[in-house]
């Protein structure tokens, strides 16, 4: 773990350094072409949505024995029926109704299917007069048109909300801008890959999703802040808006590593239990769309945002400027004894000389190497406000 | 900041309290074990027959109106289906819940009227003060006047099934005084108050005039009509711009003039208790238009001395006098019990049904859970599994600053547990499997609290600040990026909460709760144990397993020394 924890050491420094923002084409290229995979699978393999959203047939059973209509039955049935290899009937609901019946819902089945259902019912609990003891019926979407209807509303209403919070706690409205770009980045892939896994989609699924959309932006937040309590002061900083915002990226990676370590490792588990231990279930639904969007999620807050963002930020004067500060900076750099004067006639002497004189930081900002203001930390005791002479020009 | 010396003593002192009162609170529901949902536990379903064909938008629109009533709270998690072309069937959590059926089948169809006549069309004065089962009152200034006085027996149990009718009194509900049968005006014949306006209910002064002078034939109907034995109600045609013959619970008939006021004007209800009475009320408030209409109404009444009416699915639920113009909110009062008035009050605060279900078609039973029951404790191991190793991980890397880790973890739980028994208790939260696996999954988001926190503690130190300076300076920033953080997470929750359904909004509220229990744990837990460790030199002094030693700070020099001040 020492070694661990150097790294941490040398990246919060700066001494180690990966570069999250540069190289844009080929990192964007190559999100860019995950996206759209993802949007591709999405479009051409679609979802296997459950019965909560499609409707369908309804088998109640009832006048059954005491013995039969247990919860055991239930679960039998369940494994029954699941196992019968008709699609619609892939995960089927199974619950006890009142002290004599077993009610079974799967997605619309024809009539074939439905026969097949109806021998494997009968041939786990024992039926004297199939036409009274069994009701099929066909039912409606839980999860209809109204309620996707609310839920999109729903969506639109949080990313207004959060784009203003966000734009508004970080006083730059281009976070906003970039933090979304991640979050439908990480909900576009979450979705490919829930529909490459065939799992099929659920209330449980859905609300994994949505939960998605928090966690996404949560982990964005926390890596902006760092970017802009680093970039908050490029002048004093004496660095780009570029190199400000990767060295935040680098400092906040242990913690992303650790907080995606400790945030992936229950859902893992509750994804390993639920597809080793059990069939199909809608913990495994939640699961899988919350590992994905999480793991996603934290991938995106440092490869994605950050670039994306300082991207949006290129062309800001205030970054350009440091920019040009910070060129001009390394060129005066290379050869630290180039600047030091020879002596002239005119040159002050002493170090009273120019109390009280003007100094540079009073004659305008734009020059290529500033004026020693900065903050000092040092409690309001006079500092001296001129270069030292050997930076001097003439 | 000038802040103020930290007291982590105290504040942690406060925490432990906080949590036993929760607890304390948790002894007094009496109920340790969580409410568990439908999926995990089963529940009551309720099978609801629609009267005639309805077309399915109407029944589309009426589970919603349903889903609403059943999930009003947001953390139940019942399910409502349409089946077939005439079926709706709601699941509901918990084993006996057949008080629902009355709160779900409820048309809730209510109008205001005037009354013309009651049991007998005798002039109108004289059914003044005779049956005042409702009262209205402003919340401010009129809001007690003769609430209590004026309680007659206008149950609300006539819903129910003959059997479970309770042995009620109808305390002050006396036949008129005054024995004269005749009609003091029957010859006036103007039908004043057949033209309704758009919305179906007529002007107030047209409704007056119905109320004095009641046309002939309508009064003629009314002296046929007998009301039904019992406290079954009425079948009638409850059509808004007609006039309407009915009955209340205790067999009272009465005429009435068209709807003054329809349901559609109300924008809230709500079960209280009103001030100076101690009987369960159900208070009405309405939009603007509904609002001016109610006050020209009262007006009305209190000039004229009649009585007005709430109508309810074709029954009267009471009948009062208003003693002034009423500029604010309606009250039912009656002899309800607090469930009936909750229960009144929900079916109404989400408006009416387009269609009404066949009460006798109204069937009840108890369901088993739809997940096998391996899938609960298969949730639980898997949590318990990774919590386990979440643990193992922090230990392991934060060395000594891990026990604060599980401390946490370990408080946290102990918070979200304490409050799902108490919203299970209070507010009918149950927790399903998706829930269950969204509490898991907030520890992640838990941890990174820590997480963030101990990082800046080690950034400070790596600059060569003693652990006591750095926790301070740290958990400025930390507290900063937590707190943004935090509320995208709650917006996030809030949002799930406030549009979605069923099962979203269960987790969404899962999801509220956890980040608000893992701010208050940060706030008043984490961060005075922190700050109280880094007065011993265990930690302090940079020793191996503090966490926060040289090498696990990747720095050479020794750590500033702390030691007791």
């Amino acid at each position: 773990m020492g070694k661990f924890s150097r790294l941490g050491h040398e990246l919060s420094t700066g001494h180690k350094s990966y570069d999250f923002i540069g190289r844009r084409p080929f990192w964007y290229s190559l999100s860019g072409g995950i996206v759209l995979a993802a949007l591709l699978v999405v479009i051409f393999n679609g979802f296997n949505f459950g019965v909560e959203f499609t409707g369908g047939t309804e088998i109640q059973v009832s006048g059954l024995s005491s013995t039969d209509a247990g919860q055991g039955t239930a679960d039998t049935l369940r494994e029954k029926v699941a196992a019968t290899g008709i699609e619609a009937a892939a995960q089927p609901e199974v619950a006890t109704a009142g002290s004599n019946g077993v009610t079974i819902t799967v997605k619309e089945l024809t009539e074939s299917e439905q026969a097949k259902v109806t021998d494997v019912i009968e041939s786990v609990v024992t039926i004297d007069n199939p036409k009274d003891q069994l009701t099929v019926s066909s039912i409606g979407a839980s999860w209809g048109q109204q309620v996707a209807r609310r839920a999109l509303i729903g969506v639109g209403v949080f990313l207004v909300i959060v784009m203003l919070f966000i734009g508004m706690y970080f006083r730059e409205w281009k976070m906003s801008i970039a933090a979304l770009c991640a979050l439908i980045h990480d909900v576009l892939i979450t979705m490919g890959i829930y529909s490459l896994s065939g799992f099929s989609v659920t209330p449980a699924a859905v609300t994994g999703l949505l939960a998605i959309l928090g966690f996404s932006l949560y982990d964005t937040v926390v890596v902006f802040d760092k970017v802009r309590e680093n970039t908050h002061d490029l002048r004093a900083s004496k660095t780009t808006y570029a190199k400000a915002a990767n060295l935040a990226v680098n400092q906040t990676l242990v913690r992303s590593i650790n907080t995606g370590i400790v945030a992936l490792i229950p859902i893992g588990a509750i994804l390993a239990v639920s597809m080793i231990q059990l069939g199909a279930s809608t913990l495994k639904d939640l699961a899988l769309a919350q590992f994905v969007g999480m793991a996603v999620g934290v991938f995106s807050s440092v490869w994605v945002a950050p670039r994306i963002l300082v991207h949006l930020k290129s062309n800001e004067s205030e970054v350009v400027l440091a920019e040009r500060r910070a060129k001009a900076k390394a060129k005066a750099n290379v050869d630290p004894y180039a600047n030091v004067p020879s002596f002239a006639e005119d040159m002050p002497l002493g170090e009273g000389a120019e109390l009280g004189v003007p100094t540079d930081a009073e004659q305008g900002p734009a020059r290529a190497r500033g004026p020693v203001v900065r903050d000092s930390r040092a409690a309001g005791r006079p500092q001296p406000s001129r270069e030292p002479r050997s930076k001097r020009t003439k | 900041m000038a802040n103020k010396k930290p007291r982590p003593g105290r504040t942690l002192t406060a925490f432990f309290l906080a949590l036993v009162v929760a607890y304390g609170l948790v002894a007094l529901g009496g109920k340790w074990k969580p409410e568990l949902g439908l999926d995990l536990q089963g529940g009551t379903r309720i099978t609801l027959i629609a009267s005639g064909h309805p077309s399915t938008e109407n029944l589309d629109e009426a589970r919603g109106i349903i889903d609403q009533r059943v999930n009003g709270s947001g953390v139940t998690e019942a399910s409502v289906t349409r089946q077939g072309s005439n079926l709706i069937v709601v699941e509901i959590p918990g084993k006996s819940r057949q008080d629902l059926v009355d709160t779900v089948a409820r048309q809730a169809q209510m109008r205001f009227r005037l009354v013309a006549c009651q049991d007998t069309c005798a002039s109108s004065a004289a059914g003044a003060g005779a049956a005042g089962g409702a009262t209205a009152g402003t919340g401010a200034t009129g809001g007690g006047t003769g609430i209590a006085g004026q309680r007659a027996g206008l149950g609300f149990d006539h819903k129910k099934p003959a059997a479970t009718k309770k042995a009620q009194t109808p305390a002050a509900s006396p036949t008129p005084v005054s024995g004269d049968t005749a009609a003091p005006s029957d010859a006036a014949s103007p039908t004043t108050s057949g033209e309704p306006d758009a919305k179906g209910d007529i002007s107030v002064d047209d409704a007056v005039k119905f109320m004095g002078n009641p046309p002939a034939d309508q009064v003629a109907k009314f002296d046929a009509f007998t009301c039904p034995t019992g406290s079954t109600a009425p079948v009638v045609v409850d059509n808004p711009s007609a006039p309407l013959i009915t009955c209340d619970a205790q067999g009272h008939k009465y005429l009435l003039s068209p709807a003054i006021i329809e349901g559609t004007e109300l924008s809230g209800a709500s079960a209280q208790v009103p001030q100076n009475s101690v009987q369960w009320a159900v208070s009405l408030s309405f939009h603007s238009a509904g609002r001016s209409a109610f006050a020209d109404a009262t007006d009305a009444v209190h000039q004229n001395g009649g009585l007005f009416a709430i109508v309810l699915d074709g029954q009267v639920i009471s009948a009062a006098t208003a003693e002034g113009r009423i500029n604010g909110d309606a009250q039912i009062t009656g002899n309800f019990t607090q469930d009936e008035a909750q229960s009144l009050a929900t079916s109404l605060k989400y408006g009416s049904l387009p269609i009404a279900f066949d009460k006798n078609g109204t069937s009840s039973e108890v369901i088993g859970p739809t997940l096998a029951g391996n899938q609960l404790n298969a949730g639980l191991l898997a949590g318990g599994l990774g919590i386990l190793l979440v643990m193992v991980y922090c230990l392991f890397y934060y060395r000594g600053l891990g026990i604060v880790v599980i401390s946490s973890l370990v408080f946290a739980a102990g918070w979200t547990y304490a409050m799902v028994l108490l919203l299970s208790k209070t507010a009918g939260f149950t927790l399903t499997l998706p829930g269950i696996a969204g509490l898991i999954i907030a520890v992640g988001i838990t941890a990174d609290s820590f997480i963030i926190f101990f990082e800046r503690i080690r950034d400070e130190m790596r600059e060569g600040r003693s652990m006591r300076v750095a926790v301070e300076t740290g958990w400025v920033r930390a507290k900063r990026t937590r707190i943004g953080a935090s509320f995208v997470s709650l917006f996030s929750a809030a949002i799930l909460y406030i549009f979605a359904t069923g099962v979203v909004k269960g987790f969404g509220f899962a999801l509220g709760l956890s980040t608000v229990i893992d701010l208050a744990v940060l706030f008043w837990f984490t961060k005075p144990l922190v700050s109280w460790f880094a007065r011993f030199h265990f930690f302090n002094g940079g020793g191996k397993l503090s966490g926060l030693s040289p090498e696990t700070l990747g720095i050479d020099a020794p750590v500033a020394a702390g030691g007791k001040a």
